[in-house]
């Protein structure tokens, strides 16, 4: 069996019983990476000499007895959105092309001391927005499953690289479904933990109410496993939970007997494609046959979960994004003359090096998005988008509160459709927005959300089911999640699309 | 002379004093706050804006203008939070400031200032809210050197800074004046902020306008200028004045009044002694204030309101009442004494224990230390007589061993040297040089200065001092005014 084909569950039990070598195990991946990365362009950085010299100490470590981390030797994939010390941090953007971070990711420093093994950085929609991976500066990333399709996204490298056994493990990040959709697309499992489990400190703002870190793998399991190194408090960000982080895999085995499900009526209205519905729907009654029971609640306001999410994240992104100004680092204007940009007078030198920088650094999603969010926080407009945003934004919070009065969980469909065809929607952002319908409620609430493949069409693409739980109810998530695996092999498929 | 006296109208001035707190780190990361050193020395991932960083509030900075804003008489909200300010420029490298919009953590206060010789009337300033903010860096514009090139610091990009916003309650440059140095005092004491102005941790700008009576009965109001640039309290003082001359006779040109035009901001030019209007586009920016995500709000409970009150000392206005008090001084003394600063009250306070009596104290502090100190420059910290010589001299004054005139010179004396008062006096021979030596060394001074004593004798009595440096130098322990008398009239004794 090849090592790639292996769940990291599968390989940390080989590399703890001597049957194989984290170097051996990470120059598999890496060669696989070699093979198939020119076609699917999961990565956009591979770290082959770090990875291999980590993988080197590890080996030496555990050769000599010595104690190591929880993850030790077990290579994975971070998104380019989180801050590295050693590798270029770009974002997928032109604007941070050749940014090397001073310091790491609260996420990549504990990686790093739980002695896992950073194979690269992963591509992603510029800036993390996107559903599809069509926005990334450095070229889009395909489904491994049908590679004239998309893979999804933000995360989209991160779902593409464990779909495609480029790496057992990912790190994703989660603003209005960026984990759990390309997850879905991708046949892969992805949690979006509560805001505030995991530290966003070195995750390179998207929105910052809305953004959070989460694992991707192939099972629940393995995003137990990832969660349990990354959640904890950080003191260097001040919306980190304080509170203990609990193991995620002590109640990964238990039965669901009395698991109360809900399921959202409202889910299953036009826009949803009838493959998808049937799995869906077929999830539920595993979920039953497992001892769980189903209930119907309503989330009133989740109709007015995309154009709220549409207005506080780039609201958020529009000033999070203003650093970016040619000044101190990125992307500056070379002093061309040009007209390009269709504007050619400008107050001052300075004003004309930050829009011309900005104009060239920027991809056009992010200018939408910018000039969206610049719109809704301006006076005479605030109270009327923003400020109404935020008010819809608690109502949409207090129907999942109530919600979770009735049920533990609430399932349901991650994406309306299976991968959509590349070039699809590009020409059409609000198709494109929709693509997030049913998972920026959990990112606006603040909730925890887990999608995982609960089969596949009739032609062989994934469909996702989404559990979305109160606030750090990620046990729950991960075990509703794992006992679903545990009847179900959707999740162990690989893909035969693409060869090495 | 204040403006109102000289013209028909009431000057309406309202200040924005932003002040930098005195902590040792900035306000939402761990780097230092020292001033002058070498540029973007002091910065780190956070205060640099880099991408992914986050802040993380200090809550020494908070408890501080906790404090200012309780010494200001100010309510304090029980919950606050953070907002972002948005700009482009570069001394602001994210590109927007975490400041506080629609929820200061502190509104509603006054500082009331009184001016002990009467200039003006006591004024309460009422103050609408203080809230938090960090500082931006410092752009340096190079325009000398013929390039374009401009150079940013950004040491004190995050330094934590109090916003002091007045309502308009002041009514001439005077007392704008006087209210600055009030505030000032009432901040240093509390160790808020050192408020040097040439290091920019004091920062203010005015508003102003002009009320102006009509004859029928109307108030007509001029246009609110808002003027930046000053940088002492003296440059805000000449610019009221000027801003006050200036808007009078533009109202005597145009009769243009308040809402005719949008509010305007001039800068002063201290050295043209004139303000300048800037542009129109520099004042109508939209900031697109919004609640900052990355930090959460700040609840502020009674009891941690308390706990700050308890730490606080003394504020001036009740400090001056106390010293005059405890130590028997006049009010005017009090006053002279709190508003040269804590340090200065401490040395008062150390003196007049060991002198047993507070206004001989008061006089030596006002007419001798004070004296000497002004002479000097400096700080009284950095001031080489301790209060215990002082009160040593005093003592010995006290005890009859010399007179004051004679107590003051040993004070001089021991400034001058440096050494202990024991050795400055048996230096002198203060032991008393006898009347016969005197006698003695006045007659032959007079035998050898014809001159002088032609002089003297031709009515020029002040050339009798030519003969008190001789006299020191033949006996150092001669008292210079007795030489100068006894010799004034042996002199006059001549035929």
């Amino acid at each position: 069996m090849t090592l790639t084909t292996r769940s990291a569950a599968e390989l940390a039990t080989a590399l703890q019983q001597g049957e194989t070598t984290s170097v051996e195990c990470t120059t598999a991946f890496l060669d696989r990476i070699e093979a198939t990365n020119p076609t699917i362009n999961a990565f956009l950085s591979i770290d082959r000499d770090g990875a291999l010299a980590k993988a080197a100490s590890v080996d030496a470590a555990r050769a000599q007895g010595k104690s190591l981390g929880p993850l030790a030797g077990l290579p994975v994939a971070v998104k380019d959105v989180l801050c590295t010390t050693d590798q270029k941090t770009t974002c997928a953007s032109k604007m941070l092309k050749t940014f090397e971070p001073p310091y790491d990711a609260d996420v990549v420093r504990r990686l790093r001391e739980a002695d896992a093994v950073i194979l690269g950085k992963t591509n992603m929609d510029e800036f993390a927005m996107g559903g599809s991976n069509e926005n990334s500066a450095y070229g889009l990333v395909r489904n491994p499953w049908d590679t004239d399709r998309a893979p999804g996204g933000s995360s989209g490298g991160s779902a593409a690289a464990v779909a495609a056994d480029m790496a057992p493990l990912a790190i994703g990040s989660d603003t209005g479904g960026s984990i759990r959709q390309p997850a879905g697309l991708c046949g892969i499992t992805g949690l979006k933990p509560t805001y505030g489990r995991v530290s966003r400190r070195g995750l390179i703002a998207f929105s910052s109410s809305l953004d959070q870190i989460g694992p991707m793998a192939r099972s629940a399991k393995e995003c137990a496993m990832l969660l349990q190194t990354i959640a904890g408090h950080d003191s260097g960000d001040s919306t980190s939970i304080n509170t203990p982080v609990p193991d995620y895999l002590t109640d990964l085995e238990k039965p669901l007997q009395g698991l109360r499900i809900g399921r959202v009526a409202a889910h299953f209205s036009e826009g949803l494609d009838p493959e998808v519905a049937e799995h869906v729907e077929q999830t539920f009654a595993t979920y039953e046959a497992a001892g769980a029971t189903i209930h119907e609640v309503e989330l009133p306001h989740a109709a007015y979960g995309v154009p709220t999410y549409y207005l506080i994240a780039p609201s958020e992104a529009s000033s999070n994004l203003a650093r970016y100004d040619g000044a101190h680092y990125g992307h500056r204007w070379d002093g061309t003359p040009s007209d390009d940009q269709g504007i050619n007078t400008f107050d001052s030198p300075l004003v004309e090096m930050y829009c011309r920088s900005r104009a060239e650094g920027f991809g056009p999603e992010v200018k939408r998005r910018i000039m969206l969010g610049t719109y809704a926080l301006s006076a005479g407009y605030y109270d009327a988008y923003y400020a109404k945003a935020l008010r819809v934004r608690r109502l949409i919070r207090n129907d999942f509160t109530q919600a979770f009065e009735k049920v533990d969980l609430i399932g349901g469909p991650v994406s309306a459709t299976p991968a959509f065809k590349l070039g699809e929607k590009t020409d059409d952002p609000i198709a494109m927005y929709l693509v997030d319908l049913y998972t920026v409620g959990a990112n606006l609430a603040g909730i925890g959300g887990i999608s995982f493949p609960c089969g596949f069409t009739q032609s062989k693409l994934p469909i996702g089911f989404q559990l979305q739980g109160p606030a750090l109810s990620e046990p729950l998530l991960l075990q509703a999640a794992h006992q679903y695996q545990q009847t179900t092999d959707w999740h162990l498929q690989r893909t035969t699309a693409i060869s090495s | 002379m204040t403006a109102e006296s000289k013209h028909p109208f009431t000057t309406v001035i309202g200040l924005e004093v932003h002040v930098q707190l005195q902590t040792q780190t900035k306000l939402f990361c761990g780097c230092v706050t020292t001033f002058g050193s070498p540029p973007n020395t002091q910065v780190c991932p956070t205060c640099l804006g880099l991408p992914g960083s986050l802040p993380v509030m200090n809550r020494r900075a908070f408890d501080l203008s906790l404090r200012a804003a309780l010494a200001l008489n100010c309510k304090i909200a029980s919950f606050t939070k953070w907002d972002r300010k948005n700009y482009f420029y570069p001394d602001l490298p994210k590109g927007y400031q975490i400041s506080q919009f629609d929820l200061p953590f502190s509104y509603e206060g006054y500082l009331e200032v009184v001016d002990t010789k009467g200039a003006f009337e006591p004024r309460t300033v009422r103050i609408i809210r203080v809230h938090l903010e960090e500082d931006a860096g410092k752009s340096m514009h190079d325009e000398t050197a013929g390039t374009a090139d401009s150079r940013i610091d950004l040491n004190r990009t995050g330094t934590p800074l109090c916003e002091i916003v007045t309502e308009p309650d002041l009514r001439s440059p005077e007392e704008a004046r006087a209210w600055l140095n009030e505030l000032k005092l009432l901040l240093v004491y509390l160790g808020v902020s050192d408020c040097n102005m040439q290091e920019g941790s004091l920062r203010v700008d005015a508003n102003v306008n002009l009320h102006i009576p009509q004859p029928d009965g109307r108030l007509a109001k001029t246009p609110i200028v808002e003027i930046k640039n000053m940088n002492s309290f003296r440059s805000v003082e000449r610019a009221l004045v000027y801003e006050t001359e200036r808007q009078w006779g533009e109202w005597q040109d145009t009769g243009a009044e308040i809402g005719s035009m949008p509010k305007q901001t001039r800068g002063w030019d201290d050295s043209a002694g004139v303000t300048r209007g800037q542009r129109h586009k520099e004042e109508s920016s939209d900031y697109r204030y919004f609640p900052e995500p990355d930090l959460v709000p700040v609840t502020v409970s009674e009891e941690q309101v308390a706990a700050v009150r308890s730490t606080m000392g003394e504020p001036p206005a009740l400090l001056r009442k106390t010293l005059a008090e405890r130590w028997d001084i006049p009010a005017y003394d009090a006053d002279v004494l709190v508003n040269q600063g804590p340090e200065l009250v401490e040395y008062f306070e150390d003196l007049a224990k060991k002198v047993g009596e507070g206004k001989v104290a008061s006089n030596w502090m006002q007419q001798d230390v004070l004296r000497m100190l002004n002479e000097r420059g400096g700080h009284i910290a950095d001031f080489p007589v301790q209060p215990t010589a002082v009160a040593d001299i005093i003592g010995r004054v006290k005890k009859g061993d010399f007179d004051t005139g004679r107590g003051k010179e040993i004070f001089a004396a021991v400034l001058e040297t440096g050494k202990p008062v024991d050795e400055v006096v048996a230096g002198m021979g203060i032991a008393a040089v006898d009347e016969d030596d005197l006698q003695k060394l006045c007659e032959e001074l007079i035998a050898e200065n014809p001159k002088i004593v032609a002089d003297v004798k031709g009515g020029k009595e002040q050339a009798a001092g030519g003969l008190i440096g001789q006299a020191k130098r033949k006996n150092p322990n001669v008292n210079p005014g007795k030489v100068r008398a006894l010799a004034l009239e042996l002199i006059r004794a001549l035929p």
